[in-house]
């Protein structure tokens, strides 16, 4: 039982991420982006933040289509858990794993803060002990990750709460797949696992990738 | 070998900032008369084979455009 972590070139979060899942007691291994298989013993998959392949063409496009993303795919067909942050949410949209896509935050600002995020739907495996309505406090880094899609359609699980800090449609600011294994979320979870980090919100989400 | 010219835009009911950003830019500039400023992609390839647009056109939807967001057009030289 592991969590593949894994790095393409220009990921940056893969080690924050790793100190959570090992923070967590759960095991994590690394996967690179041009290996075919996961890692033996991978039980869950983790795509981590960054801007891979540097978000030429788009953020996460070439990513999604790099050789492991066969068997991240397959992984989730299955029913294993598979969660992107940030640019691992990226790629999972253009993957068509998640529905909608990530667009230019409406500021064009790159915005690095604590936000306020709503439990929106606490049915999947992603929101712990956490129920509908509950706020958690988990912090934001990006620049391209306005949520654009059908909100009556997708499975929303989180929402910005207060002000919208990129422009997501219906504040979204995490989606999950209809069948609740395959989640996607701008937020940072793996950065608010730890209480020096000031939230350990973060705990619910990283803790659905060792349920 | 044919010249091939692939536009990509933001689909016309997609926030597009970068426009947004660029034409306060210009009216700043004092171009008032700017205006609904879009901003795309242009990407130039060079594509052998027999139906090139038909090639180029699984290239977009395979990789080069999200149809969800973007709108392209191919054009051969």
């Amino acid at each position: 039982m592991s969590v593949a972590i894994v790095r393409f070139p220009g990921t940056l979060d893969h080690a924050s991420a790793h100190a959570a899942v090992t923070r967590m007691g759960g095991r994590a291994q690394y996967a690179w982006h041009a290996d075919r298989h996961l890692p033996d013993g991978t039980s869950a998959v983790l795509l981590p933040g960054g801007f891979s392949y540097g978000d030429h063409l788009r953020p996460g496009a070439i990513a999604s289509r790099s050789p492991i993303m066969a068997a991240v795919r397959a992984h989730a067909e299955i029913g294993g858990p598979v969660i992107g942050i940030c640019n691992g949410f990226q790629m999972l949209c253009e993957s068509g794993l998640l529905p909608g896509a990530l667009i230019d935050n409406d500021s064009l600002s790159f915005i690095c803060r604590q936000v306020d995020v709503e439990v929106v739907d606490s049915s999947t495996r992603w929101t712990g002990d956490a129920k509908s309505g509950d706020s958690l406090s988990i912090p934001i880094k990006h620049h391209g990750g306005a949520w654009f899609g059908d909100a009556e359609q997708a499975r929303v699980v989180l929402r910005y709460r207060g002000d919208n800090p990129n422009g997501s449609v219906e504040a979204v600011a995490g989606v999950a797949n209809e069948a609740g294994n395959v989640m996607g979320l701008m937020p940072h979870p793996e950065e608010a696992c730890d209480p020096l980090l000031g939230s350990t919100d973060g705990r619910a989400l990283v803790s659905g990738l060792l349920a | 070998m044919s010249r091939v010219v692939i536009t990509v835009m933001p689909r016309a009911e997609v926030l597009d900032p970068q426009g947004q950003a660029v034409e306060r830019a210009l009216r700043g500039l004092g171009f008032d008369d700017a205006n609904g400023v879009r901003v795309g992609k242009r990407i130039e390839l060079e594509i052998d084979g027999p139906d090139p647009a038909q090639t180029a056109r699984r290239m977009c939807e395979a990789l080069l455009a999200n149809p969800l967001i973007e709108d392209f057009h191919v054009e051969v030289e």
